[in-house]
């Protein structure tokens, strides 16, 4: 009897094994291209995004030699509006932190704010600095331009007392410029690796700890949650701290372009979402693509309309805050914590539900599993 | 029935299969040490972490530094000694000893394989696995080709729990009709050649892996048993667990358990294995010794016997202890570890903690990166007990900084099994007003859906 039963379940494990075969549904039946995926990322936003950044960088250098051979008023004025058109692309690069950018750190050594202005005058005054350094960070990108230009006096008079009357007049211009030559330097070493490194990029599709679209997904999420939703919301905001701290925005100094940069920001992560071409208004395949895929329906809706909607109720709460965060912050905070809560149920969207859909790990959580 | 009892523990055996399963045992153990070593991940886990989260009632056990590395040292010595079957009985306790030593000092990198690993060397402390084919039995000049019969089938007992128990397990709604997780986790494979972009994106192999999961595990126990299925079942051993081990990282364990499931052959079959190791050893030119040959009889086998009982019953009781929780095992977790409850969900979660000071009236939220390592982060996230232990740890942590009559609230989210993300801690409820303890956790939110089953 007992033998007998044996034999069945055996009998019984083949046939299950073989005959639901017949009960598929027909779904899933036909692959992801996620080399189309890949491509479209590469080709469409981010090699696009790096020429913009890369020809803004260099109208920066421009302007700044021009202020270096004459700082007055003018040409003051046009430095710092090369300066904020570089920033605003530069809010589309920042997520992509993958390849030479990973290599050199690049992002570190772009936009880490607040900047210590205790650091940059040491170097002014050392005239002695590697701007590479990892103690640099602070003190070199996007965020010690905007001391220099914004922060170095109360009134551009004083300011450009700095470049000009003071008697330490050379050091800052030395420094300014070795600032935004660095900068440049370092985007046309990151552009131009993408010649070469696309074709490697696109090629890497497995999903794998290295896998193109691990990591890619991986540094997104990371820079939504960091990069876009702490440092410029939630700090300043005060939800990490005992206090706001307003000090913390970005572009302190100049003050009133912080909504405008994280404006800039959600659109960014919302065209790198779906697959948006950064110039012109072509889409292709993209995460919510591969989410459309996967079939993951929740709530009736598709969780890449859930998130698309949950990024646009952020913009919404984004729009009604001040231009200027420190004055937002100062007056009315409650707006501020209500556009980072908005911002983070798009971060349980992306890290639980479409990390689980997608099923890429957080980071490289590298042990054994069960 | 009693008389049947006690002709069958004073049944002999051939000592071979017991030889041959330790020299098996220690070797997969010494390679497993030697693996996670050199893949860094005793800095890893053990030595980088600032905060480590213990089992209830052994917060007493912890990483020691760099002496760490000393315990692995142990742990692996002892595996090789018991290999060799050299001073056996001290070898396979320490074993036993060092190695629960370092499952309990973070519970982060709870596996049930490791579980397994435990509970199986506390058996092996009781057996006389150096009786034959050992240093030992060179060293006292004697060894024993017959022992009881009672001690090999303990091993099949065990490891046909660990199976029956696991097929149970996916005895649910979640595995069985929805084919839940491995409708998510197949598909994303798709790197790997031949199956990967054509069978593994296919909705009816899911459901196939499914049941053909948990038919294999119910079954291979008895396949293994019966003389006439044996070698069939063996086959589907390697064939399954080479399977399991291309499409997920686990480790070491599917060698161990193909290695284990050698137990169930007949004593022909591991002479054969010892006579590969005997040529091995001619090769080495060693001179044979001539070993006198008796069986072995416990001298203490009445008190030996009731022990064992004792450990398996608790091995059958303990992985129904949730039936004692109100709530649903897989949301909660709630008597979920150390049941053979293995590959049953993808559970993925969100956490942020947020420190009160109710008389100051602020707060603000912790960054969990610097506190937690990414893997301690993404375990805390789903489990209940975690996150209690990592909120009094704050707790600690803050009020250490000066911040006194703080309250710890929890914002968190966690998706199972493919299911839209829910609230999962009563965002009301002060973390730092609860205690850990067996009873049920009510500041669980409940689930917002129901999975059938065992």
């Amino acid at each position: 009897m007992f033998k007998k039963a044996l034999f069945l379940m055996a009998i019984i494990s083949v046939v299950a094994a073989c005959s639901s075969s017949d009960e598929g549904s027909g779904n899933n039946n036909d692959d992801f291209d996620r080399t189309a995926l890949l491509t479209n990322l590469s080709n469409n936003i981010i090699v696009p995004v790096y020429q913009d950044l890369n020809t803004k960088l260099a109208d920066l250098v421009t302007q700044k030699n021009v202020f270096i051979a004459e700082p007055n008023q003018v040409n003051l004025e046009a430095f710092r509006t090369s300066w904020y058109n570089a920033y605003k692309v530069w809010q589309s690069a920042e997520m992509i932190n993958i390849g030479r950018a990973a290599e050199i750190n690049y992002v570190f050594q772009m936009n880490i704010y607040p900047t210590n202005v205790s650091d940059i005058q040491n170097n002014i005054q050392s005239q002695n600095y590697d701007l590479a350094h990892v103690n640099n960070n602070d003190a070199v990108g996007f965020p010690a331009l905007d001391y220099m230009l914004y922060g170095l006096a109360e009134n551009d008079a004083d300011l450009l007392g700095f470049y000009t009357t003071n008697s330490e007049a050379p050091k800052y211009l030395a420094y300014t410029s070795d600032l935004t030559d660095q900068m440049n330097a370092l985007t046309q070493d990151v552009t131009s690796s993408w010649s070469s490194y696309a074709q490697t990029f696109i090629n890497n599709s497995n999903n794998t700890a290295t896998g193109s679209i691990n990591k890619l997904v991986n540094d997104f999420i990371y820079y939504y949650e960091k990069g876009l939703r702490a440092n410029k919301i939630g700090i300043p905001a005060g939800n990490f701290s005992a206090t706001p701290l307003p000090d913390r925005v970005e572009a302190h100094y100049r003050s009133d372009v912080s909504k405008a940069l994280t404006t800039e920001a959600v659109t960014a992560v919302k065209d790198f979402f779906n697959g948006n071409s950064y110039n012109g208004s072509a889409s292709g395949e993209s995460l919510a693509s591969y989410l459309d895929y996967l079939n993951t329906i929740k709530n009736g809706e598709d969780l890449s309309t859930l998130i698309n909607n949950q990024f646009d109720t952020a913009q919404s709460k984004i729009d009604i805050l001040d231009s200027n965060y420190i004055l937002q912050i100062n007056t009315d905070n409650t707006k501020m914590t209500e556009a980072y809560d908005a911002l983070q149920m798009a971060v349980v969207l992306l890290k639980v539900d479409m990390l689980q859909a997608l099923n890429i790990s957080v980071d490289y959580v590298d042990a054994d599993g069960d | 029935m009693l008389n049947k009892l006690t002709s069958y523990f004073n049944t002999e055996t051939s000592a071979a299969p017991l030889a041959v399963f330790r020299i098996g045992f220690g070797i997969m153990m010494l390679a497993s040490i030697i693996r996670f070593w050199s893949y860094g991940w005793i800095e890893k886990l053990y030595i980088e972490p600032k905060f480590h989260f213990s089992y209830y009632g052994f917060e007493w056990i912890k990483p020691v530094g760099n002496y760490t590395y000393f315990i692995f040292i142990i742990c692996g010595l002892s595996a090789l000694f018991v290999a060799l079957g050299f001073k056996y009985r001290l070898a396979i306790i320490t074993f036993f000893l060092s190695f629960t030593y370092i499952e309990l000092m973070d519970k982060t990198t709870y596996l049930n394989h490791y579980y397994f690993i435990s509970v199986l060397s506390l058996l092996l402390c009781f057996l006389p696995a150096n009786a034959y084919f050992s240093l030992d039995a060179i060293r006292r000049k004697k060894q024993y080709t017959q022992i009881p019969k009672w001690t090999i089938d303990s091993i099949k007992l065990l490891l046909g729990l660990v199976y029956v128990y696991a097929g149970l397990a996916k005895i649910n709604s979640d595995w069985l009709l929805k084919a839940m997780p491995l409708k998510i986790w197949l598909p994303s494979k798709y790197d790997l050649p031949f199956i990967g972009d054509s069978i593994l994106q296919q909705e009816w192999f899911h459901i196939a892996m499914s049941w053909s999961g948990m038919l294999y595990d119910l079954s291979i126990p008895f396949l293994l048993l019966y003389k006439r299925t044996r070698i069939f079942a063996f086959v589907l051993v390697v064939f399954f667990h080479i399977f399991t081990r291309v499409l997920f990282p686990i480790g070491m364990f599917p060698y161990v358990m193909i290695v284990g499931t050698l137990i169930f052959f007949d004593a022909k079959v591991h002479e054969r294995i010892l006579n590969i190791f005997r040529k091995l050893f001619q090769f080495f030119n060693l001179k044979a010794v001539k070993l006198k040959a008796s069986s072995y009889s416990f001298s203490n086998q009445k008190i030996i016997l009731p022990i064992l009982a004792l450990f398996f019953a608790i091995q059958l009781l303990l992985p129904f202890r949730y039936v004692l929780y109100p709530n649903e095992l897989f949301w909660t977790e709630e008597g979920y570890r150390f049941s053979w409850r293995v590959m049953l969900m993808e559970k993925a979660g969100y956490t942020e903690f947020k420190v009160v000071d109710a008389e100051a009236g602020h707060s603000f939220s912790v960054n969990n990166s610097g506190f937690l390592t990414t893997f301690q982060e993404k375990q805390m996230s789903t489990q209940p007990d975690f996150i209690l232990e990592y909120a009094q740890f704050l707790e600690h942590h803050f009020k250490s900084q000066g911040h006194q009559n703080i309250e710890i609230y929890v914002d968190s989210y966690v998706a199972l099994n493919g299911r839209s993300s829910q609230r999962y801690i009563d965002p009301k409820v002060d973390l730092l007003k609860q205690n850990e303890s067996f009873k049920p956790k009510n500041w669980i939110l409940p689930f917002k859906d129901e999975i059938k089953g065992l």
